[in-house]
């Protein structure tokens, strides 16, 4: 190379190459830099040696240590499960009308049922399950149920979900569409009679014969709802599908009614039932009535 | 042009014309077939063009105030290919603040043209293969003729390679709004658009190594290696992770070769060596020459360039499966994708290394100099990314930080600190001397675009840092009981702030990018702002010298 000089400011000989005015200095490696990959290299290949990494004919190189992926997950999650074990074991005995007697047990099923809750149920529920007024989604937190608040019958439906097909024992009901039964003034008059029913418009005879005629049988008298074929109460201020003249008119032409998965097919009956456990402690769960078969004989009712 | 030539091509564009009216017509779906009217519409603009002899250089030439008359190299396609670098960067940043408020605020989204997963891939290709890539032909094509002494080798494919780039971009671009995707990951396009990348990417290939082979120097430059090393395996990683089996030749679906793991892994075997090859080694080779050109010094080690370059390529392409942690694909894999992703460290820091210690000598530059300034910083988050990347490929890191936004800042640091600001960097060292100006319009706005830019990274990454932290840490929350303590939603909730303050950081990305702009036109329309200069501190030169220059220092004042 002709043309090797040394570098003034760096006092370092340069490689003797230029291409359009840049030359290259003849620096060796850093030190550090050199020592640092070669620390690299060494680990790469002790850790090669001790975890599965060298592809053969039919499978890879197990490793020294033996770990695999799966093997550790499986461990992790044993690990978890057995800290359950037992609190699992002693829901699955309990009738779930009979976990209120067992507070440590309750404050244990309710903590699961959150964990399975935020899994499950928050896509429509929301993760503070307050749902929605306006899509349908019902509010769990407070005391309005369709179908019934105490502990077993929100097992029931949690199992059997809302309007299933192929599941017997769902919880199905539906609104009869009144498009084109009524003109826009029975609808207008209907929708302030509903109003009224909560204070939230004033009464009108037009509606109320209306509502008398169509309503009561499902909805009740007061419009409070009737749980055995799940009619949504009226008479207070929670909606399901929004609570304005217009949102209600259009419910009553056009009802929706939502759904829900019967989560007995999915989810073991010790997650429903903590899932139960939770959703009845939110704020509106009511009390579990026993009812014996001969209903005469007076039973153990819980304060 | 002769006449009988002419109306031979007028010919042919006619009946390119009418296939594509009839590939149109027979089209199995309906973006397919917007996508052939729109090749039949430039067909028909090419036969007008043609029939009129309209020549587009000719008009374009004075609007983008092209230079007159003959130069020593072939650098029309290098100025069409910076003016491309300008537009589709504006284009990709906005996109990219356009999705950053559609994350925040999904009211954003509008259904279906312009929702996050259409947009989405519309950022990514048009930040990394249309702003990326039109700044690698440019400078490539720069940079291969000085450093061999010769003009390109074959420039009308020259020119084809970057007319058919830009129009593989507007394909794949209006692809995407049309819903076509094949849904690779940075390989949306689907079959047709990649074949007509390959017929590019060869053309491109042949003008490079053509131009190399005729070259008038006896040694390749380092830059060279690196351009060399871009073409060649992104071809490669093109091809093979595209390999797919159209389900009509008359409509826009295909199904891949591969299928389940196996389709993921070459998936991430194309994915990461796109960052590897596109945008590391692709924009090393930049460095490589601009950062001794702007600083006027000799590259600080030419053994370090061989060792990094060779360490650099062969371990990057192993490092793909560190992408699929902790999936399907087997442990031994895994541990492959691992232990080489951390081999990759040091050689990836050769670069930084050489970047930085070429300054050696000229540090003062830093101060005075905006452009260096934005160079030394493009290394400095060059270095911070590299360091980033193999630790987040250790399983214990990447467990935590895998599939969180953390990896979106990680990617950004990257893309924003060293490719964005290396390209900047080139595009103001290139733009006077390829319009033959004096200097850019103006040196202070480059300083505004270097705080503006710099600025908006460190909102972007820290932004993100905490976010993907967060989502980590709230994910694999236990509480005392043994439970899930968050459900998702619970962790959206949480990095919403992050997330504003991640698009605020884009904004002000976004904002050094049009002051670059309006010193980019300004610069072409050759005007020059009258400002004060840069320091007010005049350089003392025989202060500002380095140590190791080891000569004895003047005597004591008495």
């Amino acid at each position: 190379m002709a043309n090797k000089h040394v570098d003034q400011p760096t006092g370092t000989e340069t490689v003797g190459h230029e291409w359009d005015g840049i030359e290259e200095l003849d620096t060796p490696l850093p030190r550090w830099w050199l020592w640092t990959f070669y620390l690299c290299i060494a680990f790469a290949l002790g850790y090669s040696v001790v975890y599965p990494a060298w592809p053969m004919l039919n499978s890879g190189t197990q490793g020294l240590l033996g770990w695999t992926s799966r093997g550790q997950l499986a461990k992790d999650m044993s690990v978890s499960d057995q800290a359950h074990t037992s609190m699992r074991e002693l829901l699955a005995r309990i009738p779930i009308e009979r976990l209120a007697d067992n507070s440590a047990l309750m404050k244990q099923a309710v903590a699961g049922g959150h964990a399975a809750f935020k899994v499950n149920c928050s896509q429509c529920h929301g993760s503070g399950a307050a749902g929605s007024q306006t899509l349908g989604y019902p509010n769990l937190n407070d005391d309005d149920w369709l179908w019934g608040g105490d502990i077993k019958t929100i097992e029931v439906t949690l199992t059997h979900g809302i309007r299933q097909h192929g599941d017997d024992k769902t919880r199905s009901s539906a609104m009869p569409p009144f498009e084109g039964v009524f003109n826009p003034g029975q609808i207008a008059a209907l929708s302030a009679h509903i109003l009224s029913l909560s204070g939230k418009a004033k009464p009108n005879s037009e509606g109320a014969a209306l509502f008398a005629q169509n309503c009561i049988s499902c909805h009740g008298i007061n419009g409070e709802g009737g749980r055995n074929v799940g009619a949504p109460r009226l008479n207070d201020a929670i909606w399901l599908y929004g609570g304005t003249s217009a949102e209600i008119g259009r419910q009553i032409q056009r009802p929706r009614m939502g759904v829900m998965p019967s989560w007995g097919g999915r989810l073991d009956p010790v997650t429903i039932k903590m899932l139960a456990a939770y959703v009845h402690s939110l704020g509106g769960g009511e009390d579990f009535v026993e009812v014996a078969k001969d209903p005469a004989v007076p039973v153990h009712v819980r304060p | 042009m002769q006449a009988e030539t002419a109306l031979g091509r007028i010919g042919l564009w006619f009946l390119l014309m009418l296939v594509m009216i009839g590939v149109m017509l027979g089209a199995k779906d309906t973006p397919f077939a917007i996508q052939a009217g729109m090749i039949a519409v430039l067909a028909l603009v090419m036969v007008f063009i043609t029939a009129s002899r309209f020549d587009p250089a000719g008009t374009n030439r004075g609007f983008f105030r092209m230079p007159e008359g003959k130069t020593r190299y072939d650098d029309d396609p290098v100025r069409w290919a910076t003016i491309a670098t300008m537009f589709w960067g504006l284009a990709g940043l906005l996109a990219g603040l356009f999705i950053a408020l559609q994350l925040a605020f999904p009211v954003f989204n509008f259904e279906p043209y312009l929702n996050f997963g259409r947009v989405r891939p519309l950022h990514t290709s048009a930040v990394i293969f249309a702003f990326g890539g039109n700044a690698l032909i440019a400078t490539s094509f720069y940079v291969v003729q000085r450093t061999c002494r010769v003009q390109l080798a074959f420039p009308a494919l020259a020119r084809f390679v970057f007319w058919g780039y830009q129009l593989f971009i507007v394909l794949a671009a209006s692809g995407y709004l049309l819903g076509i995707t094949q849904s690779r990951e940075y390989a949306e396009p689907e079959w047709y658009v990649d074949l007509w990348l390959t017929v590019v990417w060869v053309s491109y290939l042949i003008v490079f190594v053509g131009t190399l082979l005729r070259r008038n120097e006896p040694h390749i430059y380092v830059a060279n290696w690196f351009y060399l090393a871009f073409i060649v395996t992104v071809a490669m990683l093109h091809l093979v992770n595209n390999l797919a089996v159209p389900v009509s030749f008359l409509g826009s679906r295909s199904y891949s070769l591969f299928g389940g793991v196996q389709d993921a892994l070459t998936q991430w075997w194309y994915g990461h060596n796109a960052v590897g090859f596109f945008l590391t080694a692709g924009f090393l080779a930049m460095m490589y020459y601009f950062v001794p050109k702007q600083a006027e010094r000799p590259v600080y080690s030419y053994r370090l360039s061989i060792i990094h370059f060779w360490s650099l390529i062969f371990l990057y392409i192993w490092a793909g499966p560190h992408h699929l942690l902790y999936t399907a694909l087997p442990d031994w894999a895994q541990t492959l994708g691992m232990v080489f992703s951390i081999m990759l460290w040091m050689p990836s820091w050769g670069g930084m290394i050489n970047g930085l210690m070429t300054l050696n000598g000229a540090w003062d530059k830093v101060r005075t100099d905006p452009i260096i300034r934005m160079m030394v910083m493009a290394l400095a988050f060059y270095g911070m990314s590299t360091f980033e990347g193999p630790m987040l490929s250790i399983k214990f890191f990447n467990s935590l930080s895998h599939y969180t936004d953390w990896t979106v800042g990680h990617v950004h640091s990257g893309a924003l600190g060293w490719n964005g600001l290396i390209t900047f960097a080139c595009v103001y060292y290139l733009t006077p001397r390829l319009w033959k100006r004096e200097r850019m319009y103006s040196l202070r706005m480059i300083n505004w675009h270097f705080w503006l830019a710099t600025l908006g990274i460190v909102f972007y990454a820290s932004s993100l840092w905490v976010a993907g932290l967060t989502q980590g840490l709230m994910w694999r929350e236990y509480g005392a009981d043994g439970y899930l303590v968050n459900s998702f939603a619970d962790t959206v909730a949480a990095i919403h702030p992050m997330y504003i303050m991640r698009a605020f950081g884009g904004l002000l990305y976004l904002a050094g990018f049009v002051v670059m702009l309006w010193n980019f036109t300004q610069t072409l329309a050759g005007k020059q702002r009258a400002e004060a200069p840069m320091t007010e501190t005049p350089v003392n030169a025989a202060a500002d010298r380095p140590l190791p220059a080891r000569e004895p220092l003047a005597a004591p004042a008495q």
